[in-house]
């Protein structure tokens, strides 16, 4: 399935029956069939699902005792554990993949963590929602309040989401920690990829949510 | 001031269990002196057998076995009516029709370990050399000595791998050890409320209990058989106190709070007055009335010693490099025996090894004894982790 097929969705809200959310079938699109995934923060298995389908190993880590014990009781192979404190624990190169879905807002350290998921893998792939969206833009800008959104529905007070950033501040991220991108991919309010021939100012306003598939730099 | 009751005497004659112990009303295996148990402890014990039960029905692949591991006090009747007590087996709640384990699909097997008291060369055995009770001329045994016993059952019930390996507390310490010693023998293993070693605490629990056998009067050293008695007393008071450590401060007060036992006021004596106490008092002299004294010294000292990372120089990762079995690692919330964090360090020694694994934690009050109650939450995670096992392993939707 090409990007482009994608279905449109309502962002990262949960699909219908039957149906996964848009970027996790684009994060799976990026997955070789046959390789070995660890899912960072993998809820409650619906990405791990998906990529069981597709006869991918895949194991996940939660930090959500529930989520975990879900992920269990589905037969998927996930441990409680915390993305911030749990990755040191896993040797170089353990998988080909390792992914952080919307989960890296969260941490306490995302650059630790980032460093970590291509220590892990040999390839990263990371999905964050944009602060640099236009409406979460105008809401500050006009507003002059901190953002919330159908999919980010917390108050600054009460969110687990600590970390914010835009397409802008991931990708100097990226290049501040000799980070390769293989692929980006920017997501727009219904799910659709941003077309690929557009600047990144565009990207970076139009996109809702990025993916990004990384691998190591080849930086000294 | 009113009356002292001591714990009663055990209902059950040392007669009735000595038929256990030699003759055991389970299937035996024997093995000859062409065939010892070689020792951690550098003996070689032999002649010795093994007693066991088995439910279900090996496929015609031999890939559907299930071999349970029991805990400190169990035995190897793990679905069927005891035949001491009279009680049910043990693990009816995972084991049976419809349950996780359902001896429809799977070939179940449970043994006694060496060491044990119903039916297995243990203490409690005759020494063939003696013609007596072997007593504390036993060898000491180890966790990895019981797991050589049921590989060598599992070698004549001809069984090359085992589809799953089951076990909770001393049955997860068996669960860990199978993986460490055999990991390709085991395709898959469910690992309960335990740990990789044994803590100081734990083993201090356990030192308590066999003071508490050594020092009743009956112990003689360890050769009350000869005389015909049992020091019940001891025993008794050693399962009080180990009794304790399996349940929880928040599931005494739920069960019985200061409730007074069959009556209004105290007594002002040391008679049992509250439920709890009474509770504690049944646990210990009904306990003595299936279980050998000196077999619980050795199996606890046994739990003692056990420590797979020493094993393997220090590294707990090391016990696990390139293992292919799937785990399952499940703890409980008010485990303070075998706390979440045993199995956590568990779970990140697997994760160095790049173990496929599962983990959970499962809320509940219920302390340690939870493995064996009523928890849905574990049996659905039980369940779930063995039929995906089940299809990885292909195992047909029959045989599962």
């Amino acid at each position: 399935m090409s990007v482009q097929e994608v279905l449109p969705l309502n962002g990262v809200a949960a699909a219908p029956s039957g149906q996964f959310r848009a970027d996790h079938l684009l994060v799976a699109e990026m997955v070789k069939p046959g390789s070995k995934v660890l899912d960072v923060g993998c809820g409650e298995g619906d990405l791990l699902q998906l990529l069981e389908t597709r006869g991918i190993d895949g194991r996940g880590i939660e930090l959500s005792r529930e989520g975990v014990n879900r992920c269990v009781a589905k037969g998927l192979a996930v441990v409680q554990g915390d993305a911030d404190t749990d990755l040191v624990n896993y040797p170089d190169d353990a998988f080909d993949y390792v992914i952080l879905s919307q989960t890296l807002q969260a941490t306490r350290q995302p650059k630790v963590v980032l460093e970590n998921l291509l220590r892990i893998g040999r390839r990263a792939i990371v999905s964050f929602p944009n602060f640099g969206f236009w409406k979460m833009r105008l809401q500050l800008l006009i507003g002059g309040h901190m953002p919330r959104t159908e999919n980010l529905p917390a108050t600054w007070y009460d969110t687990a989401n600590i970390h914010f950033c835009t397409i802008k501040d991931f990708v100097q991220l990226c290049d501040e920690i000799n980070v390769k991108m293989e692929r980006s991919v920017a997501l727009d309010l219904y799910g659709r990829p941003v077309p690929l021939n557009l600047p990144w100012w565009v990207w970076n306003m139009f996109g809702e949510q990025a993916v990004f598939l990384l691998s190591r730099g080849g930086r000294k | 001031m009113g009356s002292v009751k001591s714990i009663p005497s055990p209902a059950i004659s040392a007669d009735e269990r000595s038929h256990e112990v030699d003759r055991p009303s389970s299937q035996v295996m024997h093995f000859g002196t062409e065939q010892p148990l070689r020792l951690d402890c550098g003996v070689d014990l032999s002649p010795f057998q093994i007693a066991y039960q088995t439910y279900g029905e090996l496929n015609a692949d031999r890939s559907n076995a299930v071999l349970i591991c029991h805990a400190l006090t169990g035995d190897q009747h793990v679905a069927n009516v005891h035949p001491v007590t009279g009680k049910p087996g043990w693990w009816e709640t995972l084991v049976g029709p419809g349950r996780p384990i359902d001896p429809k699909h799977y070939f179940v097997i449970c043994s006694n370990v060496i060491g044990g008291c119903m039916g297995s060369t243990g203490p409690a055995s005759i020494n063939p050399a003696t013609g007596k009770v072997w007593g504390l001329d036993f060898p000491v045994i180890t966790i990895p000595d019981m797991v050589r016993a049921q590989a060598m059952l599992i070698d004549r019930l001809g069984i090359d791998t085992l589809f799953a390996v089951v076990g909770g507390s001393m049955g997860g310490m068996q669960v860990l050890q199978w993986t460490a010693a055999y990991p390709a023998r085991v395709f898959s293993a469910l690992a309960i409320a335990c740990a990789t070693r044994h803590s100081a605490q734990n083993i201090a629990f356990h030192e308590l209990g066999r003071q508490a056998v050594m020092a009743d009067p009956d112990w003689h050293g360890g050769g009350y058989a000869d005389r015909g008695i049992h020091p019940h007393r001891g025993l008794a008071v050693a399962r009080m106190a180990a009794h304790i450590t399996y349940l929880s401060d928040a599931a005494l007060h739920r069960k019985f709070g200061r409730r007074m036992q069959d009556r209004e006021l105290p007594t002002f004596s040391f008679d049992a007055d509250f439920q709890v106490e009474s509770y504690l008092r049944y646990q210990g002299s009904s306990f003595v009335e299936r279980f050998d004294a000196n077999s619980y010294l050795y199996l606890t000292r046994a739990m003692d010693y056990f420590d797979i990372a020493a094993d393997h120089g220090g590294v707990l990762a090391k016990a696990f490099a390139g293992i292919k079995t799937r785990f399952c690692v499940v703890s409980f919330t008010s485990d303070w025996l075998f706390p979440t964090s045993e199995s956590r360090a568990l779970v990140h020694a697997l994760n160095a090894s790049s173990a496929r694994v599962s983990f959970a934690e499962i809320e509940t009050d219920r302390g340690h004894d939870a493995f064996l109650l009523d928890v849905p939450e574990f049996f659905d995670i039980s369940r779930a982790f063995l039929q995906s096992a089940g299809k990885a392993r292909g195992l047909t939707p029959k045989d599962r």
